[in-house]
């Protein structure tokens, strides 16, 4: 009897290891597989930013001879050419004309959302709701349809070929964006800190700058970022508004290289590509992890 | 002088009233707890003390003047909340010293202070910590220090406890109750109001205790007349652990109550203490402490079946069944010598010390002539 149980349990436990080792095996296979698959996908998206990395460093006539990225004579002649531009003005300016533009812009939609989200998330006062939800309204409202009446309400205020249009309405909280984002992240935040700020002592403006821009930190830094990464990229905003190329930003200026030269010079037009995408892919990784915590957490641990 | 005067408090949130005018007066060190049940409005209250929330009518004075407009950081008023509410990108340091940076105090002055107060709270060895790395008895410890270094005229306490574990809460009530008669003893203005939910927290805190209910005063009194004089049913029932047991009765006689189909017999010594109005529909209320067992039938007394049976250690928690209703009696579990077992029948004598009349309609106490 015993001696039964005994093999019987020895022959179990051989089942037990040969069903584990099994497993194993096939959880390894579905691992591999499925990192293959993410990689495959992820290149295949990845692939033209790659390919244009590479075709930057390639001449003219191989850019369309040539369909692979590695480049056969590597040559820097795209990137100097290209800096030098066809204007008496070289990428240097339209990276400090892009720069005077993004600045500016992302410092006044911080402090000015950060404001208005305070302001709709924490206190009570006539009509909020009405304003609130029309604030959100022009969310829904595609940006096309105020281009000509802003257009028009600047040109009498005599601000056509300077920053201000770019400037000013972010300063105004203008990106509904942004204060929907703070409000949200604002109502997550339980107001006991900020009740005893008040006891301490502390006035609203105090309260706002001392206790609640700390905490609404993350939400900001995400919205600092997104701020920088759609100015950097705004076509149409510099397109409408600036005239003169000395105030050029770099998305307008790369459209000039293609404008200007009778013969596309693409390795020039390609390589000042690169650079443009550069500043806005070095800030997001490195704020990164600021960047997820902002948008994905609605507030702070308890 | 640090005297907290409420005068017709009231507060309506739209067009429900949550405060419905009250008096209260808080004498100049005095430790001040308010009572109820969830909604009672006492933490309303204590908002409306500290300038959190507007009142809507009446007034309220701090030392003699009014403070009904003034902001929460001018009342002299200093508050600790729930849940700490520390500011949790500071290190404590900087939570304690606070108040004191915003009215730009000398650095020498701050650092003074904030080594005081967290020598008082024995908190020095956490000053370079963030709220995060505190366990809830730290944090409490250090909201209790970022009130204290404001040197206020009252403090104000939001159910400061009711986030620990139960061991943790009994030691921080001795602290703070210990902390209330250092203050005083050092001559610094101590006025104190204190909001829990908790009955034991007030019994043992107080020097005196607001009981609420829906946003009414129920009874002010320290802890030994409200445990032994409560003015309604409502006090009586929230006040003392069992709760106090209800029976309605009729009156007989001033010396007689029949209740569930029974005569209980209060004694003569009792009719004395009974107002002369005395009508016949009562509530009767018997603590569960005053309730003897006997074994064999005796007259006056409640006969019942011992339903269930908790043993406590020191005592014992006999639920009895006297007809429709369940009555708790608490006895010593020595004297008790578990005699009594479930089903069995017993009689159940009020101690007339113990009992108390309330007239059925209106739920006032009738038995506190004398």
């Amino acid at each position: 009897m015993t001696e039964h149980v005994l093999s019987h349990d020895a022959s179990t436990v051989g089942e037990i290891a040969g069903v584990r080792a099994r497993e194993q095996r096939r959880h390894k296979a579905s691992i591999a597989l499925r990192y293959f698959l993410l990689a495959a996908v992820g290149l295949l998206m990845l692939y033209p930013l790659i390919w244009l990395i590479g075709a930057s460093f390639k001449t003219n006539s191989e850019i369309f001879a040539n369909p692979g990225f590695w480049p056969e004579n590597p040559t820097l002649d795209g990137y100097i050419k290209g800096w030098q531009t066809s204007t008496p003005y070289s990428f240097g300016t339209f990276f400090l004309n892009t720069l005077w533009i993004v600045i500016p812009k992302v410092i006044g939609t911080a402090i000015s959302c950060t404001a208005v989200a305070y302001g709709f998330a924490r206190f009570d006062f006539p009509f909020k709701k009405v304003l609130f939800a029309s604030l959100i309204a022009t969310l829904l409202l595609p940006n096309v349809v105020t281009r000509i009446p802003q257009y028009l309400l600047f040109r009498d205020l005599g601000w056509l070929d300077s920053f201000l249009p770019l400037w000013v309405p972010s300063a105004f909280a203008g990106d509904a964006f942004f204060v929907f984002m703070l409000v949200q992240f604002l109502r997550a935040i339980p107001r006991d800190m900020e009740e005893a700020a008040r006891v301490d002592g502390a006035t609203t403006w105090q309260t706002l700058i001392f206790i609640v821009v700390p905490l609404l930190m993350p939400a900001l830094i995400s919205v600092c970022l997104f701020q920088f990464m759609w100015t950097m990229n705004d076509f149409l905003g510099p397109l409408i508004y600036i005239s003169s190329v000395d105030k050029y930003p770099v998305s307008l200026a790369l459209k000039l290289s293609i404008d200007t030269t009778e013969a596309f010079e693409w390795n020039r037009v390609l390589a000042m590509s690169v650079l443009a995408l550069t500043p806005a892919l070095a800030v997001f990784f490195l704020a990164q992890k600021y960047f997820i915590d902002g948008i994905s957490s609605g507030g702070i641990k308890g | 002088m640090a005297r907290l005067q409420l005068r017709n408090l009231e507060k309506d949130y739209g067009s429900f009233r949550a405060v419905h005018g009250i008096n209260l007066d808080v004498e100049d060190g005095e430790f001040m707890v308010l009572v109820g049940p969830s909604g009672c409005a006492k933490s309303t209250t204590l908002r409306m003390i500290a300038g959190l929330e507007r009142i809507t009518g009446g007034e309220i004075r701090i030392g003699g003047e009014l403070v009904n407009e003034k902001p929460p950081g001018d009342r002299g008023i200093s508050m600790v909340f729930q849940n700490y509410a520390l500011y949790p990108h500071m290190k404590v340091r900087k939570n304690l010293s606070f108040s004191m940076r915003l009215k730009r105090r000398p650095a020498e002055e701050i650092e003074k202070a904030t080594e005081h107060v967290s020598g008082l709270l024995e908190i020095n060895p956490l000053l370079d910590r963030l709220p995060k790395q505190l366990s809830g008895g730290q944090a409490q410890r250090v909201a209790v220090g970022r009130a204290l270094i404001k040197k206020p005229q009252v403090f104000l306490f939001d159910e400061p406890l009711s986030n620990l574990d139960a061991k943790l809460r009994a030691s921080m009530r001795v602290r703070i109750t210990d902390l209330h008669k250092r203050l005083k003893a050092e001559g610094q203005q101590a006025t104190v109001v204190y909001v829990t939910h908790d009955q034991t927290e007030a019994m043992t805190m107080g020097d005196r205790i607001c009981v609420m209910k829906d946003g009414h005063i129920m009874q002010v009194a320290d802890p030994v007349t409200l445990y032994n004089r409560p003015s309604n049913t409502f006090v009586a029932g929230f006040i003392g652990s069992p709760e106090m047991n209800f029976l309605d009765g009729e009156l007989k006689g001033q010396t007689h109550v029949k209740a569930a189909d029974q005569t209980v017999a209060l004694g003569d010594e009792f009719a004395r203490r009974l107002s002369a109005e005395t009508s016949g529909e009562v509530t009767l209320g018997i603590r569960p402490q005053h309730l003897r067992i006997a074994e064999a039938e005796t007259p006056g007394t409640l006969k019942g079946k011992v339903n269930h049976i908790e043993f406590m250690g020191h005592e014992v928690y006999l639920y009895v069944d006297v007809g429709p209703r369940r009555l708790i009696a608490v006895v010593p579990s020595a004297a008790y010598d578990r005699a009594a077992l479930r089903d069995d029948w017993v009689w159940l004598s009020p101690d007339s010390k113990g009992v108390h009349l309330f007239d059925r309609q209106t739920g006032e106490n009738i038995s506190l002539a004398i």
